[in-house]
């Protein structure tokens, strides 16, 4: 074991490195923009120089990169504070959707200028009555001649009023099995009929939004996989998620516990000296730290050419907990003033009540720790399925509990 | 980044948990819970016929002179089978401190027993319940004699030498050999939980022993030595938490309840799958505790602690929570449950608690925590 880069890894990080020193956006060129300009700036500003996608084929914008230079990419760029959750979705997990279900012509359409950050792409899965159960899903599409016009509402899709296409799955056939009706495609966010309204989400921000389809025409063209096929079409999008969304930025950690616990007081000592605080921060570090070298194995096996399998699933699992774990410690450790969240004289950066009002959501984004349990019971362990109610019935005979 | 064994390494945990198959399936195990004896003799002949008590002796005293990572895969597979032998004491606590504490000549005289098996010795710290820590030390080492009762001590009856930790006539500490068959070294048995190792009370009566000489002892190099036992333990607590939990999904498969397998209920689902959460991060941890050692780290005391503690709570839990899915056959006599549920609970308290580590995790943590600005 050792930590260290190979030859040819510390090649290519020094490569990248370089490349990232010498190509930050500077004050002059972000000056008047937004976010979303900004990070368009970059993401082109790296596809320029072969930096975007780097897994992709080079027809497609990318440079043809292997996995394990990808993650040392990763590693060199979050060095930076740059924009990138824009692309999140698009790039990691439509993009792969794209070229495996789509024409060549396609692929060449849509994939460089989603690589380059010139359009932006936003994924229309979830809905009200599907969630953790997605294919429960309700938008319907019905086919006129060449096109397929779309009813329905799609919920929790983040970047919905600044994406330029969408990945939607829709239900095209209520009289056979849930899984077997349903029908993926590529849709115009820019479309007539389509309507979208934030979320405003319990922590008072808005990164999701409803999106609202009245006789949204789409063209049969822009159908991935056959009719019927759509389940195994978002399969492909929601392994690629497994890959994509990552550790979720700053949030409460043991750093932070410690920080704290030195600062404040118990019983007239500092708190990092009360054994009952001391247990509380060994556990939170036991996780922490099984992560992380749970990433350096990952890693490894990366680099040897393996596939990360469903036992990826634990990061998010433990994660999302321990951080509203650990954020609920950190404000009891603050005792009455841990209620305070006040920019104008914020606590240790407010980062415990921040972590503490954003964890419901992440525990939930993305599959719910239940969702995840039952994928490493079933996917990791080989446990079998639960029995469900709904196998084998037409969709549209299957109990809703009256929504 | 290369954080794997090397292909040698992961042929050897392939070739031991073959051998142990063959040489130390159930049954042996359970002879040795069902008997008056306090380990597998026929076993231990077998293992150091295998090397492996030599692991990590060097050449010069009759060892192999390979890595930690090459001990820490032989622990695992010990611990997967419940091996009853006293392995542990031998190994991982005594040789090592006759190789961190001994002098030239007292490595020469018994690194190349305890090599070969020949020799079993153990270590005896603890004497009265609550932590270990200098204060409860009152055994005495007075003109080349040592006098007080150290309990409970693992493998006493069946060692040749006892590493003693005592202290001199100043009160300083000591770390002392004692020859353990000496007619003045009375070994009383005292039954545990785990009757698979043996267990007991140890009184010296000015029995003649010597100072291990080679390195200063204070309360901070008996820490490093818990430190480096503790990867070690970790690994074969590992290897107890992972068969634990095959068991626990294999029994869930085969099972019907209400028509169906057990392990379709998400109650017993989400219980195995808890189990494997902490199965995955300990590994992970003892991945790091096995560098830190094999490297020799000054990063050790927190990868160490960090290894220990995740494995206590990996392997208490799986164990437990195998018996519970196994219903009321997991709690007979006649399954293997009890293997499990009894060692697991054995390693977590035999070189400090899941408290004790905890502490220590935190120290370490402290330490390389450097203030906020």
């Amino acid at each position: 074991m050792d930590f260290n880069d190979t030859a040819e890894e510390a090649t290519f990080r020094n490569e990248a490195a370089a490349w990232l020193a010498n190509n930050q956006l500077t004050a002059a060129e972000t000056q008047g923009l937004n976010r979303l300009q900004i990070a368009k700036l970059w993401q082109k500003r790296k596809h320029d120089a072969g930096w975007a996608c780097l897994g992709w084929d080079r027809k497609f914008g990318g440079r043809g990169a292997s996995a394990i230079e990808r993650v040392i990419w990763d590693q060199e760029e979050s060095k930076y504070d740059v924009p990138s959750r824009f692309f999140v979705i698009g790039q990691g997990m439509i993009g792969p959707t794209i070229m495996a279900w789509s024409t060549a012509e396609y692929c060449e359409r849509f994939l460089p200028k989603l690589a380059s950050g010139e359009e932006v792409w936003c994924q229309l899965f979830s809905e009200p009555a599907g969630g953790s159960d997605l294919a429960a899903l309700r938008t319907k599409a019905e086919q006129d001649g060449d096109e397929w016009i779309l009813n329905g509402q799609k919920i929790w899709t983040s970047g919905a009023h600044y994406s330029d296409y969408g990945l939607i799955v829709t239900r095209t056939d209520p009289s056979v099995a849930k899984h077997k009706g349903l029908t993926v495609f590529m849709i115009d966010m820019h479309s007539p009929g389509i309507e979208i309204k934030p979320i405003k989400q319990l922590n008072g921000e808005s990164d999701f939004n409803e999106v609202y389809f009245t006789d949204v025409r789409v063209p049969d063209s822009y159908r991935l996989g056959s009719v019927g096929q759509g389940w195994q079409v978002c399969l492909t999008t929601l392994m690629n998620e497994r890959l994509a969304i990552g550790g979720g930025g700053p949030g409460a950690d043991v750093k932070l516990a410690i920080d704290i616990a030195r600062t404040v007081e118990i019983n007239g000592k500092p708190a990092i000296e009360d054994s009952a605080v001391r247990a509380k921060i060994a556990e939170y570090h036991v996780l922490e730290a099984g992560l992380k070298y749970n990433g350096y194995r990952a890693i490894t096996a990366l680099s040897r050419g393996e596939l990360p399998g469903p036992e990826n699933s634990i990061g998010k699992l433990v994660g999302a907990p321990k951080l509203q774990s650990i954020a609920s410690f950190c404000m009891d450790l603050l005792e009455e003033h841990g209620v305070l969240w006040d920019e104008a004289q914020p606590l240790f950066d407010g980062l415990a009540q921040r972590s503490y009002m954003g964890a419901p959501g992440l525990r939930i984004a993305g599959g719910t720790d239940e969702i995840m349990t039952n994928i490493i019971a079933e996917r990791v362990l080989g446990l079998p399925q639960d029995p469900r109610a709904d196998k084998g019935i037409a969709f549209s005979d299957i109990p809703t509990g009256g929504h | 980044m290369n954080f794997e064994f090397s292909d040698e390494q992961l042929m050897l945990r392939e070739q031991a948990r073959g051998f142990l198959a063959q040489h130390c399936p159930p049954a042996v195990t359970r002879n040795v819970l069902e008997s008056d004896a306090d380990y597998d003799a026929e076993l231990w002949q077998n293992v150091a016929d295998m090397g492996w008590m030599a692991t990590t002796i060097p050449e010069q005293y009759g060892g192999l002179g390979l890595s930690y990572y090459e001990l820490a895969i032989i622990a695992e597979e010990l611990g997967r089978v419940v091996a009853p032998l006293p392995f542990s004491s031998s190994v991982y606590l005594a040789t090592e401190a006759i190789l961190q504490f001994g002098s030239e000549q007292q490595k020469a005289r018994w690194l190349p027993l305890l090599a070969s098996g020949e020799m079993i010795a153990t270590v005896a710290m603890t004497e009265r319940p609550g932590q270990l820590s200098e204060h409860s030390i009152s055994t005495r080492f007075h003109e080349d004699t040592l006098t007080g009762q150290k309990q409970p001590v693992a493998d006493s009856a069946i060692s040749t030498l006892i590493i003693v930790l005592a202290k001199n006539a100043d009160d300083e500490l000591v770390l002392c050999a004692c020859d353990a068959t000496h007619p003045t070294v009375v070994h009383s048995s005292l039954r545990s939980l785990d009757f698979s190792r043996g267990h007991s009370a140890v009184q010296f009566n000015s029995s003649p022993a010597e100072v291990l000489t080679g390195k200063t002892t204070d309360w901070a190099s008996i820490q490093e030595l818990l430190d480096r036992a503790a990867v070690l333990v970790a690994w074969e607590q590992l290897g107890i938490a992972d068969v634990a939990l095959e068991q626990a999904c294999e029994y869930a498969k085969q099972r019907y309840a209400f028509g169906r397998p057990i392990g379709s209920f998400q109650a017993i689902k989400h219980k195995l799958a808890g189990m494997y959460v902490k199965n995955t991060l300990a590994r992970s941890n003892a991945y790091f505790g096995a560098w830190a050692l094999a490297i020799g780290s000054d990063q050790l005391p927190l990868a160490a602690a960090t290894a220990r503690v995740a494995a206590i709570q990996a392997s208490v839990y799986a164990a437990q929570e195998n018996i519970q899915t196994h219903g009321g056959m997991g709690f007979t006599w006649e399954f293997d449950c009890q293997f499990y549920y009894r060692r697991a609970k054995l390693l977590s308290l035999a070189i400090g608690s899941e408290r004790y580590w905890q502490d220590r995790l935190v120290t370490g943590l402290n330490n390389q925590t450097p203030n906020a600005a």
